[in-house]
């Protein structure tokens, strides 16, 4: 540095809006928008926006406008244009004798209503997510759970024993599992596991519940969705934890290496008040940060082992509506899984920032 | 001011010496070379895969190493020939995805203000939206034709995450005395990123573009396992598709047709991940020690 730095005097606010500022509305709205919560939701807001955007133009773009494809389909079957038109209108939700900025309107009015048009078979599109994406939240969602929980105190336990056995197995052990794509450990378990060894009965344990159950709060019920959701969670669940468990260990590591730590252990706490809310509180923050950009990693992988393990999910109704070129289910399965991943980015950030109040007083973000 | 940059982390002496160190790591060397050893050189190893209909999920034999699939083809010609596909587009995507991040994330961090405000709502949106649900919909829509096209595709939508921490990395780095001293040469922002910035994260760079390839992998053999890129010709990633649509699984001698290309494209996943171990001792020499 050949110049040294002069320390600037701070620079007085733009007087563009002061006034404005200062009255009571103006004070409101400034605090609005300081507010690191209500950023980050309108962030999320603004994300959902840009990508139901985008699924309105691709599937305009579309080679062979599904529509006139239609239409003419019907015409040549002998229907009058008019009637045509109305029905492949009321199929594919949107109308190409209106104006393009009408439809957009409609469509985000509809998606705003979270109405995406009917299926195919005339079911409306959102009854029939409705169907399925509960099976698969509810079996990525509670391999998710426990593969973070394994993860975590594994990762815990490998730190605190870094080079021992259980370090060295479970390291070997969970970069393998991370490194084989989750859809290939399925097919070795229904290849090996079922057909080889036959350790399980896969014909029985396909779908997700027992045709003839009815869904209801019964421990039967419960019992059987739990055991036709064994092997996708399994699946899940062995190809995720070690990913959880490495993050764990390494962010462990390192805060073990902290000079708080020591503090902590010179002041004579007992190891047990360390590990919990010295070193495990702010172990965890990362990798909590890191959850939440695999998650759509997690619900992407599920096409592939949903229809691997024939586990009736939004994946495997997504893989049927692709086949059979039912674009407005697709399209409203697209934007639904796109909505719950941003929804889940936004509750961890927001988790975070309870977590870590540094977060909530800088009032900036932290650089990630 | 001689230098401007620092010392290369590596001395180019005892380089290979890092290289081997790790056991791990030169396990997956092995496994990764010999992988594209098969995927660069099989076809030349086979002939046209004959059809033999008479002689259809055939168990292992002299004349069928690994027997015979569905149709009667042989199990062990169409696994030495169908490699190249899944090879090259991983390794193409993979360096479509790994330059994209470095440009925009090495840009975001040194320009900071509204570039670095945009590119990061763009990382938030292309981030979001799920890779394999998208590249689903998108390869049923417009047919992905050429394994080309189906690597672009892959790479253009996998870049965000490694562009987030090229960023971060970038904003460390430029606060060193040596881009200091290029700001103050007024080398220009172009020179000054890529030739003085850029180069300091060669070894983070390339361990990243080792698992970018696991990434796109991942991604390539998933279309064809859903079957949504298209079946023509025999690559692992359609091997594998056949095997389940004419149910390999469950007849005994379909076991090799079904779990040979699923053996090759696991272990070149593991092989690559075992491989970075060994890049990052080399990079990253205080890694060892611990």
């Amino acid at each position: 540095m050949t110049q040294t730095k002069i320390k600037q005097p701070p620079r007085a606010r733009p007087p563009r809006l002061d006034g404005f500022r200062r009255t009571p509305v103006g004070r409101l709205l400034f605090r609005l928008r300081d507010s690191y919560v209500l950023r980050r939701i309108g962030r999320a807001v603004f994300t959902v926006w840009v990508v139901v955007t985008g699924v309105f133009f691709m599937v305009r773009l579309l080679p062979g406008n599904p529509v006139s494809t239609y239409i003419s389909k019907l015409t040549a079957e002998g229907m009058d244009y008019e009637t045509a038109a109305a029905a492949a209108a009321s199929l594919y939700t949107f109308d190409p004798n209106t104006p393009i900025w009408q439809q957009y309107l409609d469509y985000l009015w509809g998606v705003c209503r979270l109405d995406f048009g009917t299926t195919l078979s005339q079911i409306p599109v959102t009854e029939k997510i409705a169907d399925h994406l509960p099976w698969t939240l509810f079996s990525v969602g509670l391999a998710l759970l426990l593969a973070v929980i394994a993860g975590l105190l594994l990762g815990m336990a490998m730190a605190y024993r870094r080079g021992g056995i259980l370090d060295h197995t479970a390291s070997a052990l969970g970069s393998t599992m991370h490194a084989i794509p989750n859809y290939l450990v399925a097919l070795i378990i229904v290849t090996v596991g079922a057909t080889q060894l036959g350790l399980f009965d896969y014909a029985d344990m396909r779908g997700t519940v027992t045709p003839g159950v009815e869904p209801s709060f019964s421990p039967e019920f419960l019992g059987d969705a739990l055991y036709h959701a064994i092997l996708p969670v399994f699946t899940y669940f062995i190809t995720t934890a070690g990913t959880w468990a490495l993050l764990m260990k390494a962010s462990t590591t390192q805060v073990l290496g902290e000079d708080y730590v020591m503090v902590a252990r010179a002041r004579g706490l007992g190891g047990r008040r360390i590990g919990s809310s010295y070193v495990g509180r702010n172990a965890v923050l990362p990798v909590v940060a890191q959850i939440a950009t695999k998650a759509g990693f997690v619900v992407g992988g599920a096409i592939f082992v949903e229809l691997i393990f024939d586990y009736e999910g939004v994946g495997i109704t997504l893989y049927n509506a692709i086949n059979t070129r039912d674009y407005a289910l697709t399209q409203g399965i697209l934007l639904i899984i796109t909505m719950t991943v941003i929804f889940s980015n936004l509750v961890a950030d927001l988790t975070y920032g309870v977590l870590d109040p540094r977060i909530r007083t800088s009032g900036k973000e932290v650089e990630r | 001011m001689t230098a401007l940059t620092p010392k290369p982390a590596v001395a180019s002496q005892g380089m290979l010496y890092r290289l081997t160190r790790n056991k791990v790591g030169v396990a997956g060397f092995v496994i990764v070379g010999f992988i594209v050893f098969i995927a660069v050189f099989g076809p030349m190893f086979v002939g046209k895969i004959s059809q033999d209909a008479q002689n259809t999920w055939a168990g292992p034999s002299a004349e069928h190493w690994l027997g015979t699939d569905y149709a009667g083809k042989d199990v062990f010609d169409q696994l030495l020939s169908g490699g190249g596909t899944v090879v090259y587009v991983g390794f193409l995507a993979a360096a479509i995805s790994t330059t994209i991040a470095v440009v925009l994330g090495a840009l975001a961090a040194y320009l900071r203000g509204r570039v670095d405000r945009i590119l990061l709502q763009a990382t938030d949106i292309v981030m979001t939206v799920p890779q394999i649900v998208l590249l689903a919909v998108l390869g049923a829509f417009f047919q992905l034709s050429s394994p080309t096209v189906v690597a672009i595709l892959i790479g253009t939508l996998s870049w965000p995450i490694l562009m987030r921490s090229i960023r971060a990395q970038v904003l460390t780095l430029k606060e060193r005395e040596f881009v200091e001293a290029a700001k103050l040469l007024d080398l220009g922002t172009a020179r000054i990123v890529f030739s003085e910035i850029v180069p300091n994260m060669a070894g983070f760079v390339l361990i990243n573009f080792i698992i970018a390839v696991t990434d796109a992998v991942y991604a390539l053999v998933g279309l064809y396992v859903l079957g949504l890129a298209p079946l023509s010709g025999a690559n692992w990633g359609i091997m594998i598709n056949k095997a389940w649509v004419f149910d390999a699984f469950s007849l005994t001698e379909g076991v090799m047709f079904m779990m040979g290309p699923v053996a090759l494209i696991a272990l070149l996943q593991l092989g690559l991940i075992m491989l970075t171990r060994s890049l990052e001792e080399v990079f990253n020499p205080r890694l060892s020690e611990g």
